[in-house]
């Protein structure tokens, strides 16, 4: 394909993408100031770091991206350097008032968490470098899908295998911790598992979608086609289950379920996909003491039946309700009145703090970063980025989802982090690295075609589109 | 591929719907069911974040807010610590508040609508909304000298309560109960140490007298009057045209049930006969006036006088003028009420003659106990107790001024001329048992009283506990009243001996009187 490249010049729309960047950090250093003076009454130098770790992370991934992505979508990256470095300033904001209540409680609190996040956004931002630099054609990732997965369910067993003391952290096995680190695995295969699902079904995608039984007006595949991606789900549902990880799980399942739907478009998939989770859920429900404790907290929050494993929920409702409309101002409230207000329920500490207002806006830059990872999967030509760009928008979404309608108590809670926002090394680090996949795939669907990726790996004719 | 993807666009912005919508009904439907909940102390916590008003007495502030750079932004702190204790009560993160810090809340938070205007100033200027402060009636001299007169030698302090009035106006010029707690330590901020605290006081089981320095002795413990009470016989007596120098039936032993039987008590108490403490002799053994049945406080006297004279509905209807059985007081904290016994067993003329010497059922606060001499001093006109002079919003702006309100009264002034000698009688005549409370150094004064000793009716190890000692007495200054004054000091006296309450109760009777009229008498 020969088309003149001078005819058609595409804009890379890098310099929105630095203006976009620069009103990120402003309202990044806008909130740590809001806080800082309602805590102190006066604003000090910390402002400096809070304005330079936005402004750190925008610049370097920016220069990469200007270098090795050229076409990518503009609007990606902004969105994650605000949510990252509002997610900051919430977790120094969580630290002061912490520290506060356990000197009050004449305890010692040394976790300060802020500046270990900083060092975790700087991971991640290298990670991030690393797998744009290193991957320059998403295609690429097709030839190691069986390898990444095999890496991905390996590190998804580990923890159930290794012995509870370096592997469980709060009743959940499912942590690696080793010389002082703690990582979630779970964080990583599912991204692995998503590279892993795209490739396997763009292959057998025709298979699966002509091929079959037809059996009460649904077309279920061949044994042989299916097997590996369900032997796959199966092994991560029930390592995930003996981890008592429900929200991971949910997770696997929705991403499985929206690929194969979105690789054969039969609706029929999304059918058996319910009635298989409705079974799971049932089956999980009657197995586990701590499905039925959450499925009953929710019901009964305020019944003094869960007077100790409702505290939680409630608290958190209690700070939604107290925030009301426009909140009490960053600062202004009492989130660390609920149990791990940093991660889990980090949604609920913006909810005080900020109102309905300032929640809803935090859920736009989720919608709309969810949107441009699907609309760089509808515009890239090859069938493996669509399915990678949607997996991977979709695992956005889906866990913000369950996220934000566990703490509101429109589901029940099942414990997983919020996107960018939520403290914890695993979770940046893993988020950081699904950025870089759905720009490079952006990047693909709007370079010209005449545009070989730099330093271009051969034009992939062999990956059937 | 790209039809399932704009699906699934679509299903993910129903599931964005869902998340807006029920955002709005957790933060605006149900926003103000949960804020408002009692498991949600945010709001508590936004209590504490504003300035809470002081409470003030003769100008010193008794509880103040002193600003911290905790969570809990304001520290309230009580310089005096146990003192006014049980005035002041504590304001505490855990335990809630007591005393004034719960009966003046709206005042001292801000949260009174009165404060509304000064309140949308400090809206406008920025400022911390700021509570209003209250000013109390109490008279620092009096307090110090009550506080300090329940002081042991050792420096413990003897259970039992003070209170002292103006008998003009009611106003309550010191209120204590000892032993004291120091609210400063209830009302920290650190979790730890108010319950450590808070968990050292509370009552050891088995203690049939418990130091419980949490409860308001002066206000919220009833006590039987012991001869006290004898106070209002005597207003009975004269208003049934008894006069002080009337002989009255004053033998050894009186059996109400078989007024004809002159035969001693049984040693054992165990039958229905009444005699004088330690089976003593009053005047000839036979007969005595009124006004030396008073001083000398003679049993038999008064309780051959309620039955045969009063009766049961006398003795009622005049405790009841003096405030007994009316409606729970409240100044502002509240107060129990004090009672003389049911109809029934007042019918039971062996309980009548019980109760009038403050024996059986009757039963009655510190405060009572002061209220009956205000009222004797006061020409026999009750004035009801205040603790609260003057609210004042932010600015100092007077939100309300206590005007003194009369409760009944309890005698004619003129026959109130003879009882107020009576008292006087009980301090200054030969075989008087409050002695030791007359103030002989200030010119002018003139002191009268009753003292009391109440048996407990507790048992332990098979012998009664030691009887509470109790004095009420008042102070006149070239015939005006000046302070009333009760002093109740649990198991301070001896078993069966009369003297013995007015020997412990009365000195400290006398050091609050005499603070208090050496002080000015109150500006």
């Amino acid at each position: 394909m020969a088309t003149p490249a001078a005819q058609l010049r595409i804009p890379t729309r890098r310099t929105a993408e630095l203006v976009l960047l620069g009103f990120a950090v402003l309202i990044v250093v806008a909130a740590e100031a809001a806080l800082e003076a309602t805590r102190d009454g006066r604003i000090s130098t910390r402002l400096a770091t809070y304005a330079a770790v936005p402004l750190a992370i925008g610049l370097v991934t920016h220069l990469v991206i200007r270098k090795v992505a050229r076409y990518a979508d503009p609007l990606l990256l902004p969105i994650v350097v605000l949510l990252n470095g509002l997610g900051l300033v919430m977790i120094h904001r969580l630290d002061l008032g912490l520290k506060q209540r356990a000197v009050q409680d004449g305890l010692h609190y040394d976790g300060a968490a802020a500046p270990t996040q900083v060092v975790w956004t700087a991971m991640g931002v290298l990670l991030f470098v690393v797998l744009l630099v290193v991957v320059r054609d998403h295609r690429v990732l097709q030839r190691y899908a069986y390898t990444l997965a095999l890496v991905g369910v390996f590190f998804l067993m580990l923890p159930a295998v290794l012995p509870a003391r370096f592997s469980e952290v709060n009743g959940a096995k499912i942590w690696i911790r080793l010389a002082g680190f703690s990582l979630q695995p779970g964080e990583f295969a599912k991204i692995l598992l998503t590279i892993f699902g795209a490739s396997y079904l763009v292959s057998k995608r025709d298979v699966l979608a002509l091929a079959g039984r037809r059996f009460a007006g649904i077309d279920f595949p061949r044994g042989r086609d299916f097997g590996p991606l369900l032997a796959a789900w199966l092994v991560c549902i029930g390592v995930l289950v003996s981890g008592h990880d429900l929200g991971t799980s949910l997770m696997f399942f929705g991403l499985f379920v929206v690929l194969l739907y979105v690789a054969t478009e039969r609706a029929s998939w999304v059918i058996v996909g319910a009635v298989l989770f409705a079974g799971g859920a049932y089956v999980a429900y009657q197995l586990f003491g701590n499905v039925q404790t959450r499925v009953g907290v929710w019901l009964h929050t305020f019944s003094a039946v869960h007077a100790d494993d409702g505290f939680q929920l409630r608290q958190s409702l209690f700070g939604l309700g107290t925030g009301g409309i426009f909140g009490t101002g960053l600062g202004g409230g009492h989130p660390e009145l609920v149990p791990l207000p940093a991660t889990d329920f980090i949604v609920s500490s913006f909810g005080e703090e900020v109102g309905l207002f300032g929640l809803v806006a935090l859920l736009m830059l989720y919608a709309l970063f969810v949107a441009r990872g699907l609309a760089a999967g509808l515009a890239v030509r090859d069938a493996f980025g669509k399915l990678l760009a949607t997996g991977l928008a979709f695992l956005v979404a889906l866990q913000l989802f369950v996220v934000v309608a566990g703490v509101t108590r429109l589901l029940p809670e099942t414990g997983l982090t919020t996107p960018f926002l939520s403290y914890g090394g695993s979770s940046l680090l893993a988020n950081y690295a699904l950025l870089a996949l759905l720009l490079r795939v952006s990047d693909a669907a709007r370079r010209p075609a005449s545009v070989a990726p730099r330093k271009a790996t051969p034009e992939p004719e062999a990956v059937p589109a | 591929m790209n039809r399932p993807i704009r699906k699934v666009a679509v299903a993910l912005l129903v599931l964005l719907a869902a998340m807006f919508v029920n955002l709005n009904f957790v933060q605006v439907v149900k926003g103000s069911e949960y804020r408002n909940h009692d498991g949600n102390s945010r709001v508590l916590l936004a209590e504490y974040s504003n300035p809470r008003g002081q409470m003030v007495v003769q100008g010193t502030a008794i509880a103040t807010s002193k600003s911290t750079n905790d969570e809990l932004k304001y520290l309230r702190t009580y310089p005096q610590g146990p003192e006014y204790a049980a005035v002041t009560g504590f304001y505490s993160f855990d335990y809630g508040t007591r005393a004034l810090e719960n009966a003046q809340n709206s005042v001292l938070s801000g949260d009174d609508p009165r404060l509304f205007g000064s309140q949308l100033v400090d809206l406008f200027t920025g400022r911390n909304p700021r509570g209003g402060s209250v000013e109390l009636t109490l008279n620092k001299a009096a307090q110090d000298a009550a506080y300090k007169g329940m002081q042991n030698p050792d420096g413990t302090y003897r259970r039992g309560a003070v209170v002292a009035l103006d008998p003009s106006t009611g106003a309550i010029l010191a209120v204590v109960s000892t032993p004291s707690y120091d609210p400063n330590l209830l009302s920290t901020h650190s979790a730890s140490t108010n319950s450590r605290y808070y968990n050292a006081l509370q009552p050891k089981n088995g203690d049939p007298n418990p130091a419980d320095a949490l409860l308001n002795r002066a206000f919220n413990q009833l006590y039987a009057p012991g001869s006290v009470f004898k106070v209002i016989d005597a207003a009975a007596a004269l208003k049934a045209g008894i006069k002080p120098t009337t002989r009255l039936a004053a033998p050894n032993s009186y059996w109400p049930l078989e007024p004809q039987r002159k035969t001693p008590c049984p040693a054992n108490h165990q039958a229905p006969c009444v005699e004088n403490f330690s089976g003593e002799t009053c005047d000839n053994g036979s007969t005595a006036t009124l006004e030396f049945s008073l001083a000398k406080s003679c049993n038999t006297a008064f309780a051959q006088l309620a039955v045969t004279k009063l009766g049961a509905k006398g003795l009622k209807d005049e405790a009841a003028l003096f405030g007994f059985e009316g409606d729970q007081l409240n100044v502002p904290l509240g107060v129990n009420r004090s009672k003389v016994g049911t109809e029934a067993v007042l019918s039971d003329d062996a309980a009548l003659a019980q109760t009038s010497f403050g024996q059986r059922d009757v039963r009655m606060t510190p405060l009572q106990g002061a209220m009956i001499s205000a009222a004797v001093a006061n020409h026999g006109t009750l004035m009801e107790p205040y603790l609260v002079q003057k609210e004042l919003g932010s600015n100092l702006s007077v939100l309300s001024d206590t005007q003194p309100k009369q409760l009944s009264q309890v005698i004619d002034p003129t026959l109130d001329e003879d009882l107020k000698a009576m008292m006087r009688g009980v301090i200054n005549s030969a075989v008087g048992t409050g002695r030791a409370a007359d103030i002989t150094d200030i010119p002018g004064v003139t002191v009268g009283g009753k003292t009391g000793t109440a048996d407990t009716g507790i048992f332990q190890n098979g012998k009664e506990t030691p009887p509470h000692a109790w004095f009420s007495g008042y102070a006149l200054q070239n015939g005006n009243p000046k302070i009333a004054v009760a002093v109740l000091i649990e198991n301070g006296g001896v078993n069966g001996n009369e003297t013995t309450g007015g020997l412990a109760a009365a000195p400290v009777a006398k050091a609050v009187m005499e603070a208090y009229l050496k002080s000015g008498g109150g500006r």
